[in-house]
């Protein structure tokens, strides 16, 4: 067992000195003066640096091994990204400074928009939301500002979104005040047309879709959707979680969306950090340019500006024009690839579709299809059959060294795998995760304990997630159990990933 | 660059084992009418010695100031070394969100300790894994308190950040929520003001130390909030909690704030991390992910995303958030910032800047300068009137290396000659003499 830090303070330690110009400090009123000091760990410096350095031992990222979470888009984060977001020129820019002391950064910025224009084929951009879910909130309340000034915004309360989309999409809508109408998802893994159309009429704002969908697949019916959108006066967003199978192949402009969200952290390499930080930008059609939050960067010759003169801007949405050190990394990624990153785009789906056709038979597939840069199997058959589940593959997927894919997700397919290998994987990788994912099927028949008993040699076995909600510790007590309200505990078939 | 490693023959191979003759044969799929038949209109493919050269031109076209005083919410704090070496740790680098625990406990147990120091800075009992920054943490705040008292009205000091106002306005258009701002008075905020508004308010978010540099009278705020059974939300400075009280301990529902301060290069404005903690009462309706400490079979301690069913991937449209991406490695170099810090070296921290800001205060009066609020007491920043537009006096500055400040004008009407100077330990007593010249020469 690993100790806390707080477990490892000793009083009167410390790691960092602080200048002190010995100048008099003022007093403080006592009222406004801390009173207990707070009880931050009291190390030196190479007991901090062994600590985190141990817990990173206990950690596994692309970096590690192969990280096949479905729709989270896990490739390589090249390093001399982080270089170049750490040059001080960049690293040591206050976000404040004067514009003309800025001009780089703002090149920068513009030119990462021009780039995400073309890739999507729409009109305008801004670089402000912090991550995917925020540039969705972002794209609705645009969507809200253009139906009250049409005079519409009473009228049109309902965002369409099919079943198989991330949970996401509905928290998106609530919490910009729409109404969900969910739509069902047919055969062949589209959207179902007939369950559609009566959906779509006057009340309608839009559409919020990912396309290729969260099943890997790309809609066949997505001009006939378009047409529905459209024809009934409602707009289209476009969720750009799996734009990585799309760049320089299919365009979500020409697809008729009107607003897009990017996620920087997937498709464009700023590396996931552990749960972030992420970078969303939105890119919209020319008619929604004037409801985009400020500041735009806009260019003037050779001289870049900030836009705040936007009379029917939304507002802001994050501090800033953005998460700038995400936007150095993805600008460099994309300089690295040119043009080639329709191959980026060919390579991922290519290995998708390799693994795809050697796991297809052994595995329940939902849709006889052909996938795009990911793909959803089942677990429904090898739970019937041996009582292992989704779950239970997982965990033993760690044992051959892989992380593993998404699982219970998307919804719809029971005992979800969702497997995302990404451009970045070898043929080799690919071979030993295929042969690993029929291992699981063998030890199913034979030896079904050996993977209930999975992860085998991890820092820990699987844990009581029970207890964490229902007793839930959720800070170092100190010298005493603390203990918060309790909450439920997660479902057992929960998504894992995406 | 190649960061694909397919070769000729491998892509031959995968092609035969799928049972297709090209690549573009994958994409059968896509409608015609939406496939894109040109190649990029982008710049072309860079080496990695070509790509650090570009890169190079553009940072070097940004023109960094010998010593800045500039802050207004984000601060030139030092970043000590340790923290950039655990960033690089590929681990934590590149790993997501700790969906599978038993790959995952090294950045599971670092956000608890976070989520424990965060508690322990603000005085509160639960702290999630962290937001966007620290604007959008005071939005989701103003959402907690419409959900846990069905009031739809939130107060925000007009002396509070103005980008944080900003989200927040932005964001309440979306929740249903009314915002007004309760004006400043002389610098500070009138609690008596805050009582006459907040009777149907959800909440009240004031910032200490406020916009202009100076301490609020928090305490009486977060009284006048809880009066009106309106939650006290207080906007704080991680920095300010080694010398200034925690808000938890006066009365404050939740306190957020903007991370950066704590282990966070400025990097134009991000990313960073925005921390939210609150009273324990308010933990299953807190945006975001949270970790908790549990067992596994044996007995032995781990740590697991918990209370999820609050979150968009259970809950979907009745979740909390929609937050998924948080900002873990920023929160993490925040935790490692702290740890080294420890009490004694944040409260040092705290006294430095306050030690090095009165100085600033005291030669900058000297010179025949005028404070904006001269009665108010401040933390490591303060407003001075510069005898002209601010904004020109900022130009001037420049042009001999200093950037003394941010311009309140901006923002505030009757303050375009008030200039808001932030002093970080950082500083020293020679720059300040410097900037004091450069002011008023």
């Amino acid at each position: 067992m690993t100790k806390l830090i707080f477990e490892r303070s000793q009083a009167g330690r410390r790691g960092l000195e602080v200048p002190r110009p010995g100048l008099p400090v003022p007093e403080l009123p006592d009222e406004l003066a801390r009173r207990q000091p707070p009880r931050l760990p009291e190390l030196a410096e190479p007991e901090v640096l062994r600590h985190f350095t141990e817990l990173s031992t206990r950690n596994f990222g692309v970096d590690t091994g192969f990280y096949p979470l479905g729709s989270c888009t896990m490739k390589y984060n090249p390093r001399v990204n982080e270089r170049l977001a750490a040059l001080p020129g960049f690293r040591d820019l206050h976000p404040l400074a004067d514009e003309e002391t800025v001009q780089g950064a703002l090149e920068l910025e513009w030119r990462l928009g021009e780039i995400l224009r073309e890739v999507t084929g729409l009109a305008a951009v801004s670089l402000q939301p912090a991550a995917g879910s925020q540039g969705e909130l972002t794209g609705l309340l645009l969507l809200r500002a253009y139906f009250d000034e049409r005079g519409e915004g009473e009228q049109r309360r309902r965002i369409v979104i099919p079943d198989s989309a991330h949970g996401t999409n509905p928290a998106s809508v609530t919490m910009a005040g729409y109404e969900l109408t969910p739509v069902r998802t047919d055969a062949r893994g589209n959207i179902d047309l007939d369950d559609l159309r009566p959906k779509v009429d006057e009340h309608t704002a839009g559409l919020m879709l990912t396309n290729p969908s969260t099943l890997g697949l790309f809609d066949e019916n997505i001009e006939a959707i378009r047409d529905v959108f459209h024809g009934a006066g409602a707009l289209m967003y476009y969720d750009g979680a799996n734009l990585n199978a799309v760049c320089g192949i299919s365009r979500p402009g020409d697809m008729g969306f009107d607003v897009v969200h990017i996620n920087l952290h997937k498709t464009f390499s700023q590396p996931h950090g552990g749960g972030g930080p992420g970078g969303g930008p939105i890119v919209v059609r020319e008619t929604l340019a004037p409801y985009l939050p400020v500041p735009i960067v806009v260019r003037d010759g050779d001289r870049f500006r900030l836009d705040y003169d936007r009379p029917k801007s939304i507002g802001k949405v994050r501090g800033f024009t953005g998460p700038f050190g995400v936007f150095v990394r993805s600008y460099a990624f994309m300089r690295s690839w040119g043009p080639r990153l329709r191959e980026m785009s060919e390579v991922a789906v290519l290995n998708a579709n390799y693994l795809l056709a050697l796991l297809g038979d052994a595995y329940d597939l939902p849709f006889e299809r052909l996938c795009m840069h990911e793909f959803v199997l089942g677990a429904r058959t090898l739970k019937r059959d041996y009582g292992i589940s989704a779950l239970d593959v997982a965990k033993r997927l760690m044992d051959f060294g892989f992380h593993p894919p998404t699982i219970y997700f998307p919804l719809i397919v029971p005992e979800a795998l969702m497997i995302e290998p990404t451009e970045t994987e070898a043929k080799e990788t690919l071979d030993a995760f295929v042969e690993a994912m029929l291992a699981i099927l063998r030890e199913a028949r034979e030896d079904p304990e050996l993977i209930r008993a999975a992860p085998h040699g991890r820092p820990v076995e699987r844990l009581d997630e029970v207890r964490a909600a229902k007793q839930p510790v959720v800070r170092y007590g100190f010298d005493h159990e603390d203990v918060a309200p309790a909450g439920e505990p997660t479902p057992l078939e929960a998504p894992q990933g995406a | 660059m190649s960061y694909t490693s397919l070769t000729d023959a491998d892509r031959e191979e995968m092609l035969a084992a799928i049972g297709v003759d090209s690549i573009e044969e994958l994409f059968r799929d896509i409608p015609p009418g939406v496939r894109f038949d040109r190649d990029l209109d982008v710049p072309p493919a860079l080496a990695e010695a070509e790509l650090t050269r570009e890169l190079e031109r553009l940072a070097a076209k940004n023109e960094l100031p010998d010593v800045s005083f500039l802050g207004a919410g984000i601060y030139d704090h030092y970043v000590p070394a340790v923290v950039d070496a655990v960033l690089q740790r590929g681990e934590f680098l590149t790993a997501y969100t700790p969906y599978q625990p038993e790959l995952s406990q090294g950045v599971l147990q670092a956000i608890f300790e976070y989520q424990t120091a965060i508690c322990e800075l603000t005085g509160l009992d639960v702290s999630n894994a962290s937001g966007y920054d620290g604007a959008t943490v005071a939005a989701d705040a103003c959402f907690v308190a419409k959900q846990a008292t069905g009031r739809t009205k939130v107060l925000v000091a007009e002396a509070t950040n103005p980008q944080v106002r900003q989200v927040v306005k932005t964001y309440a258009r979306g929740f249903g929520l009314e915002v007004v701002e309760i004006p400043h008075d002389g610098g500070t905020t009138d609690p008596d003001r805050v009582r006459a508004a907040a009777r149907d308010a959800a909440a009240v978010l004031f910032q200490q130390p406020n916009f202009f540099g100076c301490l609020e009278p928090a305490p009486d705020l977060a009284a006048a909030a809880n009066d009106a059974d309106a939650l006290a939300l207080a906007h704080v400075d991680l920095v300010s909690l080694g010398v200034l009280e925690a808000p938890g301990n006066y009365g404050c529902a939740l306190a957020v704030g903007e991370g950066q301060s704590a282990g966070n290069w400025m990097s134009y404005g991000g990313p960073h991390y925005g921390f939210l903690a609150a009273r324990g009462e308010y933990i299953r309706r807190l945006p975001g992910r949270i970790v908790g400490e549990t067992a596994d079979a044996a007995g032995k301690r781990g740590y697991v995303l918990t209370l999820q069913t609050r979150e968009q991937h259970i809950r979907r449209e009745k979740a909390t958030s929609n937050i998924t991406t948080n900002q873990t490695l920023l929160a993490l170099a925040g935790l490692v910032h702290l740890s080294l810090l420890g009490p004694q070296g944040l409260r040092e921290t705290g006294e430095t800047c306050m030690a090095l800001a009165q100085y600033a205060k005291e030669r900058l009066t000297a010179r025949g300068l005028e404070l904006v609020f001269p009665e108010k007491t401040t933390f490591k920043e303060f407003a001075v009137r510069v005898g002209r537009n601010a904004a020109d006096a900022i130009r001037a500055a420049r042009a001999q290396g200093i950037h003394p400040g941010y311009a309140l004008g901006r923002n505030y009407t009757g303050l375009d000659d008030a200039l808001l100077v932030a002093v970080t330990e950082r500083r020293t007593p020679d720059e300040i003499d410097r900037l004091a010249k450069v002011l008023a020469p």
